[in-house]
């Protein structure tokens, strides 16, 4: 009996380690340990043992079958690390073909660069509004201070529809659609297109796009006009950025200032985009005229406020470095492609 | 405004400054620099010279060999110029020095020209004698120069002095941006009080005091204002025994210096005088002016006029005119007439210095297509004392200068002036406005230098007639912010209530407009809003379209932009033209803009501004893939509806077959179709065009971003597929809408999966197959409720005209 149960188990080893597939061995299984297999026959034949072996010979049958069961077990282990390394090996592919892609479209440079102001001052509390591109002359000039008569009219270089309508010039007659709404404090921008008839060139086009801000509240000062309008130009142009508040002059704001940037293509020291002078023009600014405040319904001994502008296009081109303006309206695709 | 740094010394003395300083401090006071220049860039070892001796060129017949004294030696010079003889003075630069440009004159290199002492064919040469443009100038500056050869000295010139200094080039010239409201810095004094204020120096202005000849003005000249609200002031005075030469050196260097060419003393002196106050002149041939008589009245419609630049200009009833007893001599404010012109025989000059309505002057300078300095001047609004000192000032140089007598007195017709305006000083208020703790103390010093007058009883502050920008709290708070410094003003942010940062509810629909047009591969492009009335014959639209009913600008750049598009796809077909003409492959491009539409015209109130969302595409993809881009739009708002299309939409330039209106909720909220092939000649596009347009303000109206959570399914779903043969005239749409009718609650969906027309399919039929699945939220379904459901539909399409597939 016992030489039977060695033969059987030389046998299977044999067989498993001659064996080169995994489903061969799966057939070994079966006949050696399956129901019908070889040792599964010598536990039927125990009937015929005395009864005081049969424990010991019970114990020798599953020794074999432990044995075989953890060769078996081993030798598939090996098989399919084997299988797998084979595999892995022949489905090596060329990383550098080149990649399928969904196409995904180009936002325009100028929205790019709305949505960077706007991101920035909504972080500051500011809502985003709009006003109407059809403008009334109240809201383009009157309301702004800018009467009948004055020469900032002339200026603007307006497109007219008839004696009451044209399209707006500046984005800031959304300052007095806003104020007339009554609700205080206010601070707002609004982008928006605008109109000046200057025929088209690299530098000039009769429609580009403005942002208008304004904060009217209690309390607001020439400081806090600075304070936001530098943290704004730190965010848009990068931390180090240095600003220079000049006075100007504005109708619908007293004091009036316009902004310089430290120039953030060479950081101040003088280049080609600021013509040598390290600084960067970016926008118009001042206090809100009390004459404005008034005409909007808002009274100027209780509240003060600031208002700002900045053309998008300026700072489109000079953040790319666009060196042609007529290249933002003529949508071809290889230019919008690059944003 | 351009003026040399000298100028400007004159009457500030202490002023010691590099041009630099000068630049950066008056700019941060307000006065901006454009930018400046010195005038004697790159000239170096430049002096004056005398021809002692020329001979000629032993070895070349156009060279000439010149000894020039140069004060302490004598150098030996080879030239080529033609124009120069012994004994003539000339600029000389020796050895090692530097010139700014070549004698062709044109644009200066950056670091000048060398000279060197070499050898002109074999003849020894120390240096060059200089032509005004190898001096960085020109003839029109300098008109005395000659127009070939080298510059030569009046005879007085010093031997051995500064060259450069005697041509009045050791200067500066500043170009300033002056702002609309500081008509007074339109003048070298204006800058200068500037200047001097933001130095801290005292401000020196000329002592004008005239000595006349004891006649008196009245028997020249009389004046009648007939218009005096077009005319607040009419000064005139009179000078006789003209005599017309040359200005003195100082004026002419002034008047280069500041971009003017100095002419003979008489025009220098007006011009001068208008640079130097800021305040434009005239002055008359008073042997022309008929009765010796001035009337400012306004012209007649229709008259004309012979202006002195010899153009007959066409006149009307709102413009001012400069007449004598007879007739007009010149066009108040803008230019004089030919009829009146000085000519170097006068002998007997009126001046006129007068302050005229700004608003009119400018505008008759526009209808008259005719700008001048005086007018640009006039049209800000003169402060009329001015008119007074600069006619004095003008008289004080013709009788300095020698050229001519002045009489006594000023015929000066006056309308009442201004009182000087007054301003409550409230420095609490001005603290508070600007963010500061500048003292009452610091901020009565401002006004000092500013000569802004303070009275104390009133506790107001009187503002000189030159500042006529000065009128509330708030412009004396820029003021004090000026000069206190708008870099020494605090950086803090806003404090009080917190608001809280957001798009509108518009642009947040718009922002995902373009988040999925992108995802879609659609490129931004954008557009004018102004274009071409021809546009609609290029959209076929139908001659009474309501399409056609545009606003018009008044005056436009050009027929090409002068109305407000009413439709947005010209700019669309218009930019894919442009890539496919550019051989770009596959191009898609969306734009988000307006369109005007007037309620009614002419505009009597503001139009309905309608955004559009464009969507516009050629190359890979079709219809169908137009409509997945409308509909991810559709599901990314929030409307979860289903969108019918409508092929009846009658767009003339779509199409005919391939169009439809997207029709959401009852209501046509857009359209898209292919590009009807005429119009995409038009165009000249050689391929087909797929365009979606929606229009936002529908969209705005049903997005929402509101989303509620639906419990995913539990129970298994039951799927049927049918496969029918379809009269082509049915469309997958009509299908679909019986099928949501009748497949009841149980219907969770349907999917086509096969249309075929052709062999195999009976002549006017097609073959279409859809897969309709069955679920119920809260059971299995039975066998039965599937059958019931399914029995409905298959009567739908029974009364349809379509027969199941075996």
């Amino acid at each position: 009996m016992r030489e039977k149960l060695e033969q059987i188990k030389a046998e299977a080893l044999k067989q498993i380690q001659n064996s080169s597939a995994l489903d061969k061995l799966n057939e070994i299984r079966v006949s050696y340990l399956g129901k019908k297999g070889e040792l599964t026959a010598v536990l039927k034949s125990m009937k015929d043992v005395a009864a005081e072996d049969r424990p010991k010979i019970g114990q020798m049958v599953n020794d074999a079958r432990k044995e075989i069961e953890a060769v078996l077990e081993e030798t598939m282990a090996k098989m399919e690390a084997a299988a797998l390394e084979a595999r892995l090996r022949n489905e090596t592919i060329d990383v550098t073909l080149p990649a399928k892609k969904d196409r995904i479209g180009h936002r325009h440079p100028n929205t790019i660069a709305q949505e960077e102001v706007e991101r920035i001052f909504i972080g500051m509390g500011y809502e985003v509004v709009e006003g109407p591109e059809v403008e009334t002359d109240y809201y383009n000039f009157e309301a702004l201070n800018i009467p009948a008569d004055h020469p900032a009219k002339d200026e603007q270089d307006t497109f007219f529809i008839n004696g009451d309508f044209l399209l707006r010039t500046q984005t800031s007659g959304t300052q007095v659609h806003e104020m007339e709404k009554g609700k205080l404090p206010i601070r707002m921008i609004a982008p928006g297109r605008v109109f000046r008839s200057d025929e088209v060139d690299a530098t000039h086009s009769p429609s580009f796009h403005q942002i208008e801000g304004l904060v009217v509240d209690r309390h607001i000062t020439l400081a806090d006009l600075k304070g936001t309008l530098a943290e704004f130009a730190r965010e848009l142009f990068g931390e180090d950025t240095r600003v220079k508040f000049r006075p100007h002059h504005f109708n619908f704001t007293e004091p009036s200032a316009e902004m310089d940037v430290s120039c953030f293509k060479c950081g101040g020291k003088g280049c080609r985009f600021c013509k040598g002078s390290g600084w960067i023009e970016i926008l118009g600014c001042g206090m809100v005229h009390p004459n404005v405040l008034t005409m909007s319904g808002i009274d100027p001994e209780k509240y003060s406020g600031f208002a700002f502008g900045m053309g998008l296009e300026r700072i489109a081109l000079l953040k790319y470095e666009i060196d042609d303006m007529r290249l933002l309206y003529e949508n071809d695709i290889r230019f919008l492609k690059q944003f | 405004m351009n003026t040399g740094l000298s100028w400007i010394k004159a009457y500030v003395p202490g002023l010691t400054c590099t041009g630099q300083e000068y630049c950066d401090a008056m700019t941060l006071s307000g006065t901006k620099v454009e930018n400046f220049a010195r005038l004697d860039k790159n000239l170096e070892k430049i002096v004056i010279g005398q021809i002692e001796k020329i001979e000629k060129h032993p070895d070349a017949d156009k060279l000439i060999v010149c000894q020039v004294n140069i004060g302490e030696e004598v150098v030996q010079i080879v030239t080529g110029a033609p124009n120069i003889k012994e004994g003539d003075k000339v600029p000389v630069v020796l050895d090692g020095g530097k010139v700014a440009g070549g004698h062709e004159g044109g644009p200066l290199p950056e670091d000048g020209i060398t000279i060197k002492a070499g050898k002109l064919r074999g003849i020894p040469s120390n240096g060059m004698m200089c032509s005004i443009e190898e001096l960085g100038s020109d003839r029109n500056m300098y008109p005395e120069a000659p127009e070939l050869g080298i510059y030569i000295f009046p005879e007085d010139a010093q031997v051995g002095a500064d060259a450069v200094e005697a041509l009045g080039m050791r200067d500066t010239v500043f170009e300033y941006e002056i702002t609309s409201n500081r008509v007074d810095c339109y003048s070298v004094l204006g800058i200068a009080r500037e200047a001097a204020a933001t130095f801290r120096k005292p401000f020196v202005p000329p002592v004008v005091e005239v000595k006349d000849n004891g006649e008196d003005v009245r028997d020249y000249i009389s004046v009648e204002v007939k218009d005096p609200d077009l005319c607040s002031r009419y000064c005139a005075r009179v000078c006789t025994n003209i005599k017309i030469a040359p200005s003195p050196d100082w004026m002419q260097r002034r008047l280069r210096a500041s971009g003017i060419r100095p002419i003979n003393n008489l025009v220098d002196i007006t011009n001068y005088v208008m640079e130097e106050y800021g305040q434009p002149m005239h002055a008359f041939d008073l042997d022309t002016v008929a009765g010796h008589k001035i009337i400012v009245r306004r012209a007649k419609d229709g008259e004309e006029f012979q202006t002195l630049d010899e153009q007959v200009r066409k006149l009307d009833k709102d413009i001012l005119m400069i007449c004598d007893g007879e007739k007009e001599i010149g066009i108040a404010g803008i230019m004089g007439g030919e009829n009146s012109k000085i000519t170097d025989q006068v002998k007997t000059v009126l001046f006129e210095a007068a302050t005229f309505n700004g608003p009119n002057i400018r505008k008759s300078a526009k209808r008259l297509g005719l700008r001048t300095d005086a007018s640009g001047k006039f049209e800000k609004g003169l402060d009329p004392h001015n008119a007074e000192a600069a006619i004095n000032r003008a008289c004080q140089l013709i009788q300095e200068l020698g050229c001519g007598d002045v009489v006594g007195g000023m015929v000066d017709v006056c309308q009442p002036m201004k009182e000087r305006a007054r301003i409550p000083f409230e420095p609490e208020r001005i603290n508070t406005l600007l963010g500061t703790d500048i003292s009452r103390e610091e901020m009565m010093e401002i006004f000092g230098r500013l000569e802004i007058a303070y009275d104390q009883g009133r506790e107001e502050l009187i503002v000189p007639t030159y500042r006529q920008d000065l009128e509330c709290g708030a412009d004396i708070a820029e003021e004090v912010a000026r000069f206190f410094g708008y870099d020494k003003i605090p950086t803090t942010l806003p404090t009080g209530e917190a608001t809280a940062g957001k798009l509108s509810y518009k642009l947040r629909v718009e922002q995902k407009a373009r988040d999925i047009a992108e995802y879609c591969g659609f490129s931004q492009g954008m557009n004018y809003s102004f274009e071409s009335p021809r546009v609609f014959d290029r959209l076929l639209l139908p001659k009474d379209s309501p399409l056609r009913k545009a606003i018009v600008i008044a005056n436009p750049l050009g027929e090409d932009f002068s109305i407000m598009r009413t439709i947005s796809l010209n700019g669309m077909l218009t930019s894919l033209a442009t890539n496919y003409n550019r051989r770009n492959k596959d191009v898609r491009l969306y734009e988000l803009g307006n369109i005007y539409l007037p309620h009614q015209l002419p505009l009597t109130e503001l139009p309905d501004e309608r955004m559009q969302f464009t969507l516009g595409m050629y190359g890979e993809g079709d219809f169908y893939t137009m409509k997945g881009v409308v509909e991810e739009f559709f599901e990314a708002v929030g409307m979860a509806k289903k969108a019918v299309y409508d092929p009846a939409s009658g767009k003339p330039f779509l199409h005919p077959g391939r169009q439809a209106d997207i029709v959401y909720e009852k209501e046509t909220i857009g359209y898209l179709g292919e590009i009807h092939p005429q119009v995409c000649k038009t165009y000249d596009i050689g391929t087909r065009v797929y365009v979606a347009v929606l229009d936002m303000p529908c969209i705005v109206a049903k997005a929402t971003f509101d989303r509620k959570y639906e419990g995913i399914a539990k129970y298994p779903a039951v799927t049927r597929d049918i496969s029918m043969v379809v009269p082509r005239a049915v469309m997958a749409g009509q299908i679909e809408a019986m099928l949501e009718q009748r497949g009841g609650k149980l219907l969770e969906g349907y999917q086509l999966f096969d249309v075929y027309e052709g062999e195999q399919i009976k002549e006017g039929f097609k073959s279409m197959a859809y897969s309709i699945t069955f679920r119920a939220k809260d059971r299995t379904l039975e066998e039965s409720d599937v059958a019931t459901a399914m029995k409905k539909i298959l009567n739908g399409l029974e009364s349809m005209g379509i027969e199941l597939r075996q």
